[in-house]
């Protein structure tokens, strides 16, 4: 999928782009309904996702993330824009007050692919209360407070338990998170 | 120099997730302007994002929706419109990260700063989103704040000079996370006028003598 992307980028490849809509534009719709959007906006949504990530293409890193990671935060953009109606504030590594990360020694670089399984794996080792509260803070645009609520809930209890499974995915990404 | 007082993990998780509010994201993106070891957290949550994503029940795309989008991609015409770059205000150089700067009107000599007490000023960032309120605080070298408690969060993010009190020292790109009954006076420190970026859930409660008499002044 990370080479669909770098080949859209580098190449406006139209039949990279054509794959990886096949395998992202349905996720993205379904990310968008679970989020609260109607069928037919979740539609309309994920197809001005997947043009978005056909403009910013050149802005992937494939150094940086995976190409489902980068989907994602286009996704996630997009909803906060169009289905919030706020804007999201974030970094600019051309600010002049922006401070840039230390050069990392070439022995303790880590491969996105090397992060990305070791998250696979921690995930699927979740225990199941934890994974629910993962998923929903990650996929359904709730606070702590309304999970809580929507689980029925202590809010402390749903904290701890995102508290644990921080912890955990930590220990499996051997505490670089 | 790097931050050394970080915003918690719960927050710069619900930043990645894309469910944390306007108003507090506003800080959160100015302390990870400063800070490649939160942008780094951030980047692993957005990792998780990521992987979720993966794993989400697909749903099923409206038949000829792939033509209708690869019909759209040569049309350069429809282009996301180029924000203005506004970074530089003057004065300000490098001082303001640009998440915040977005949110200001002009440089910050020039906002509307509210006298709050001997040596304290304050001037609200306008949000239009709903949640938490976000201002900035402009503290005379050495000023004592006074004594004040809270009732709900708040975060303080420096972005010149410094303050102490008894939780530790902060300085430029440090986070303060006050949490529901901490009780503190922070004080600036010598030198040079302090700069903070604060957002507030609740009314500050002022606890000493001074601050009782400036109350109304506190509820920002
Ligand atoms: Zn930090």
């Amino acid at each position: 999928m990370t080479e669909l992307l770098v080949r859209i980028a580098e190449h406006r490849d139209k039949d990279a782009f054509s794959q990886l809509y096949a395998h992202y534009a349905p996720r993205v719709k379904s990310y968008l309904m679970r989020q609260g959007a109607d069928q037919a906006s979740a539609q309309e949504l994920s197809q001005e996702a997947m043009v978005s990530v056909w403009r910013k293409a050149d802005r992937f890193d494939s150094t940086k993330a995976s190409a489902g990671t980068w989907i994602f935060t286009v996704a996630r953009n997009l909803r906060i824009d169009a289905l919030r109606k706020e804007k999201r504030p974030s970094f600019d590594p051309d600010d002049p007050a922006f401070v840039p990360a230390a050069e990392v020694a070439p022995d303790q670089f880590v491969e996105v692919g090397e992060t990305q399984t070791k998250i696979k794996a921690a995930i699927a080792e979740l225990p199941e209360d934890q994974a629910e509260v993962i998923r929903l803070s990650f996929y359904h645009d709730k606070p702590h407070g309304e999970i809580a609520e929507y689980l029925d809930l202590p809010l402390g209890t749903v904290k701890s338990r995102l508290r644990l499974a921080m912890r955990r995915l930590r220990m499996a990404l051997g505490e670089e998170l | 120099m790097n931050a050394s007082h970080h915003p918690s993990d719960d927050l710069l998780w619900s930043y990645a997730a894309g469910s944390l509010d306007e108003p507090s994201s506003i800080l959160i993106a100015t302390h990870l302007s400063l800070c490649p070891v939160c942008r780094a957290v951030v980047a692993k949550a957005e990792s998780l994002g990521g992987e979720l994503f993966e794993n989400v029940d697909a749903a099923p795309v409206d038949a000829g929706s792939l033509d209708a989008v690869l019909a759209r991609l040569d049309n350069t015409e429809e282009e996301d419109p180029v924000f203005s770059e506004n970074h530089g205000h003057g004065e300000d150089g490098a001082t303001v990260p640009a998440p915040l700067k977005e949110y200001l009107p002009g440089s910050v000599p020039s906002l509307p700063w509210r006298w709050l007490g001997p040596g304290v000023r304050y001037t609200p960032v306008v949000v239009e989103a709903k949640g938490p309120k976000v201002g900035l605080l402009r503290i005379a070298p050495g000023t004592k704040v006074p004594m004040h408690g809270h009732n709900g969060n708040e975060m303080t993010m420096v972005l010149a000079g410094g303050f102490t009190d008894a939780t530790g020292s902060y300085q430029r790109g440090d986070v303060e996370a006050a949490d529901d009954g901490l009780v503190h006076q922070p004080v600036a420190d010598p030198g040079e006028e302090c700069l903070c970026l604060v957002v507030t859930e609740g009314e500050l409660q002022p606890t000493g003598m001074i601050a009782k008499v400036l109350q109304p002044l506190f509820r920002l």
